[in-house]
């Protein structure tokens, strides 16, 4: 039997969220004092939930693997938040968030959970604002926003291309308030290993200790899992070398299912990989998109010059380059979402277009950019005429105000200097909307087990849009989560300490030391590298940005070889009581080497297109990804069974009362 | 390019460290210092040596975790950027390059090149923050109006990512630029006036606690610092640390002194 109850609230939409809340269960002060909750991980969604959790009362532990909180990955993200705020009047609603979102998921959100997202944004801004969060300001002194692909108006706040560093220090701090006054305890340079249930619920953890190696026991009331997505499971990526999935893999195999695992997105613009010693890529963020233009030479001996060195970008007149974006998409031009100017980006070089040494990479050009905003920013200086020196100089100026860190990185990385000459971007693998499944509580499977942020895969349906991943993690860390875990924690009231002797407990520690033990007593050939690259390569070619069955099918079959390869021929130097780096990582790609099966086995088992999972058989005479709405239309949950390869599917049917489901153009 | 490194190796915190000499061949421009190492590690791994530890994550300069000394400077020889963002084209054919972990007794080495800088992290703790509960209904964010000079100066000083340079710069492994560019970045929002005092008064305090030295003006910290924080930060913090310790409980910051 399914237990894939979604426990939507009934009534309008609009209506749900504030009903919901008020029916919620409270728990007494007093009584918080005696409940313990377990967070993993200390991005936005794991820090602002950690934080909250303990201003209301409850002690929090909080487990990251890096050094400090400061560090998850979060950090990393770059171009902005969206919330509906409609400070620009341009027209913006909770209606409308709600409206792109499920767009830009290519219908295969759930619509309660993507219209509440949309209904807390505004609060997500009050409240950093409230935090000392320094977003970008004009001049009056009122908050900046900008643009982001797949929406006609102007709802992402941001600070400078650091957006997503100033949120995580955001929640950090309030982390910090919450560590000062004793209410969260930080178990920093751990990870969690197991999940361990009790009488069915989930009442704590197996960590280890990456500084000493021991193996350690934590219980809790409840587990909250905010550790991030997968996108390593393709090795390149733009994840830190250290997310994983790790923990969202030791619940799945504890009895949580894992939705829509096919669904990643693949980001537009990228740094390209210069060569076989990569070891990870570099975003350029999406904000880019609203001043830089897209394009390839219209002919092909023109990409044959530029790629041997012959010509360069600037000697090709504008009639001579072909704005691909502008071109096919008129009325969202170089603000496509993510998928489809990935695939597009695609489309032209395997077309042989390609402008770098490898072929795959094509220009995000500003010089249009610098001279629009060269000639604005001399009238605002009372210059009416000026030289055109004089519009590049101030145009230059208005770019580095914008983007000045990310055009500093890029020529860092590139040694090319991107205001003289377009910088070449390629997509590359960013994101994963699929995730553990969780109910409208954000509950997964398992009772007491709770998912937020990228971990879960509740909101962006098949493709998320720009900016809509920090109000996420937010939104379930700081207004969702700390409602819905009083509900099951009010019936813990009386349940006093969960104690770490017992049966459950021993049974889960003795699994992981006999994991690591193996691990370490291998003695292969080969690092957890090479076999990480490896499966990376094979993820990347069959399970990439475009699918097909017979791919898919060899994928399968050649990461089962690979996964079997692993265990017999790995090698991890080291020991396990002290820190050591390669045993980290080998548990980590022991179970990307898991997920990367069903991977391929959800894009197979899904006959349709649909946002970031493009299967070749299907799609529109003009390349667009066609939807099988009869026969496809719900979330794909899998259970696990003992092997990735044949888990067993559940089905979650997508119910759209408030928007017409129709073919999504952005044309 | 063939290089020559010279590498801190140390089995633990008890242990004692030395420098061991490992040459390297291969490298080419494109790859970022850590990649470097990542040649390295495979290499000693496939050999049957221990691969070298060092802190990296984000690989993108952001994350702060990253955190070596090269050739004596903290992330090297270029400007404004951290080692995992460092790339090799700044090195030659036949260079030697000696690589330590950051130096200062408040960041005791855990192993190899990874040290602990868990004494930022208290420094935060003890006042790094607006005391703001989460709520559904703070007031409107744009009815707290901040002039657009003050938000980018804000900003500027909250770009750091506490990765330490400037302690391993610093003659005296100081912590000024680190605290001074949380304290600043408050000092500058009217949100975080209310608490200013508190904060300037604990986060010093925490600091001394911790062990790191004192600030004698001679900017090492400006220049190592991957993300542009200047010395106007320590400026404003003494300044926020004057009038607080004159108008703010000075029992709170010169009684445990003694």
């Amino acid at each position: 039997m399914s237990k894939l109850d979604s426990k939507i609230p009934k009534g309008p939409i609009a209506d749900k969220w504030t009903k919901h809340k008020n029916d919620i269960h409270l728990v007494n002060p007093a009584n918080k004092r005696n409940i313990d909750v377990i967070v993993i991980g200390t991005g936005l969604a794991g820090g602002s939930a950690a934080a909250t959790l303990a201003e209301l009362g409850y002690n929090v532990k909080t487990f990251c693997y890096q050094d400090s909180p400061r560090r998850a990955h979060s950090i990393a993200a770059q171009g902005g938040i969206n919330a509906a705020k409609n400070y620009q009047g341009d027209g913006d609603s909770i209606y409308r968030l709600f409206y792109d979102t499920v767009k830009g998921g290519d219908y295969r959100s759930r619509e309660s959970n993507t219209w509440r997202l949309a209904e807390v944004s505004a609060n997500i801004i009050d409240q950093c604002v409230a935090q000392g969060v320094p977003f970008a300001r004009e001049y009056g002194g009122m908050l900046d926003n900008r643009s982001f692909g797949g929406v006609l108006v102007s709802r992402t706040f941001y600070a400078k291309g650091q957006t997503g560093q100033q949120l995580l220090l955001g929640a950090y701090a309030a982390m910090n308030r919450q560590i000062n006054r004793g209410k969260i305890t930080p178990y920093n340079r751990h990870e969690m290993l197991d999940l361990v249930i009790v009488d069915g619920k989930a009442r704590g953890i197996i960590a280890r200790d990456l500084v000493s190696g021991e193996i350690e026991r934590h219980s809790a009331h409840a587990v909250v899992i905010a550790s991030g997505g997968y996108g390593n499971v393709f090795y390149l990526s733009t994840n830190a070398m250290g997310s994983n999935v790790t923990a969202s893999w030791k619940i799945h195999k504890r009895g949580a299912y894992f939705a829509n695992p096919c669904y990643t997105q693949i980001h537009p613009t990228c740094i390209p990989v210069s060569g076989d010693h990569q070891s990870k890529l570099t975003l350029m963020s999406e904000s880019l998109r609203n001043d830089g233009r897209i394009w390839v030479p219209k002919k092909k001996e023109d990409a044959e010059a530029i790629r041997s060195g012959k010509k360069k970008p600037n000697d090709l007149s504008a009639e001579e380059r072909d704005y691909y974006l502008e071109r096919r998409y008129p009325s969202f031009g170089n603000l496509v979402p993510r998928d489809v100017a990935s695939r597009a980006a695609k489309e032209r070089c395997d077309a042989g277009f390609g402008v770098n040494k490898t072929g795959q990479a094509v220009f995000l050009d500003f010089a249009s950019a610098i001279e629009r905003f060269g000639k604005e920013r001399a009238g605002i200086h009372g210059n009416h005429n000026p030289s055109k020196e004089e519009v590049t100089k101030l145009g230059k100026q208005v770019i580095e105000e914008k983007y000045g860190n990310l055009f500093q990185m890029y020529e860092k990385i590139v040694d090319q200097n991107p205001y003289e000459t377009p910088m070449m971007i390629y997509p590359a693998v960013h994101y994963t909307m699929g995730g553990i499944w969780v109910d409208y509580n954000l509950q997964s499977t398992i009772t007491g087990c709770y998912v937020l942020g990228e971990a879960n895969f509740s909101d962006h349906g098949a493709n998320r849009l720009g900016a809509s991943a920090l109000m996420q993690g937010l939104a379930d860390g700081y207004f969702v989560l700390p409602y819905t875990i009083g509900d099951y924690l009010s019936k813990d009231i009386k349940t006093g300490e969960i104690p770490t002797d017992t049966k459950e407990f021993d049974e889960a520690e003795n699994k992981i030391r006999e994991l690591l033990e193996k691990l370490i007593n291998n003695k292969g050939t080969h690092s957890v590298d090479h076999f990480h690259k490896k499966l990376g390569q094979i993820m990347w070619n069959k399970c990439g940005m475009a699918r097909n069955a017979e791919d898919l099918k060899s994928a399968m079959v050649d990461i089962k070889a690979l996964r079997e390869e692993f265990w017999r021929d790995v090698k991890v130097p080291g020991e396990m009581n002290e820190m050591n780096a390669e045993l980290e990582k080998a548990t980590r790609v022991a179970d990307f080497l898991e997920l990367g099966e069903l991977f391929a086995k959800d894009a197979l088992h899904r006959n349709e297109s649909a946002g970031g999972h493009f299967r070749e058989e299907y799609q529109t005479d003009e390349g667009e990804a066609l939807r099988d709405d009869e026969n496809f239309m719900y979330v794909a949950a899998w259970e696990y069974t003992g092997d990735p390869g044949n888990e067993v599917l559940h089905k979650e049917e997508l119910d759209y009362e408030n928007i017409e489901v129709k073919a999504r153009s952005y044309k | 390019m063939k290089l020559t490194l010279k590498i801190w190796r140390q089995k633990n915190n008890k242990a004692k460290g030395e420098l061991k000499t490992y040459p390297i061949d291969g490298i080419e421009g494109d790859m970022s210092f850590l990649e470097m190492l990542d040649v390295l590690n495979e290499g000693l791994i496939n050999k049957g040596e221990e691969p070298v530890v060092f802190d990296h994550d984000c690989r993108e300069g952001i994350c702060g975790s990253c955190s070596l000394q090269i050739n004596g400077e903290p992330h090297g020889p270029d400007r404004l950027v951290t080692t995992c963002q460092l790339h090799m084209r700044m090195f030659n054919d036949g260079d030697t390059i000696v690589i330590e972990p950051f130096r200062a007794k408040a960041f005791p080495v855990i192993k190899d090149l990874v040290v602990d800088r868990s004494a930022f992290d208290r420094i935060q703790q003890a006042g790094g923050y607006i005391s703001v509960n989460t709520s559904g209904n703070t007031i409107d964010a744009n009815s707290i109006p901040v002039n657009k000079h003050d938000a980018d100066e804000s900003f500027n000083a909250a770009a750091c990512i506490g990765c330490g340079a400037c302690v391993a710069a610093c003659k005296n492994a100081s912590a000024m630029l680190f605290t001074s560019a949380k304290i600043s970045q408050f000092a500058l929002l009217p949100q975080g006036r209310i608490e200013a005092t508190e904060r300037a008064l604990n986060m010093v305090k925490q600091m001394d606690l911790e062990g790191f030295g004192n600030c004698t003006n001679t900017g090492a910290c400006e220049i190592e610092c991957p993300k542009g924080i200047t010395l106007v930060s320590i400026a404003r913090m003494n300044r926020e640390f004057m009038s607080a310790s004159l108008e703010g409980p000075l029992s709170n910051v010169w009684s445990k002194k003694g």
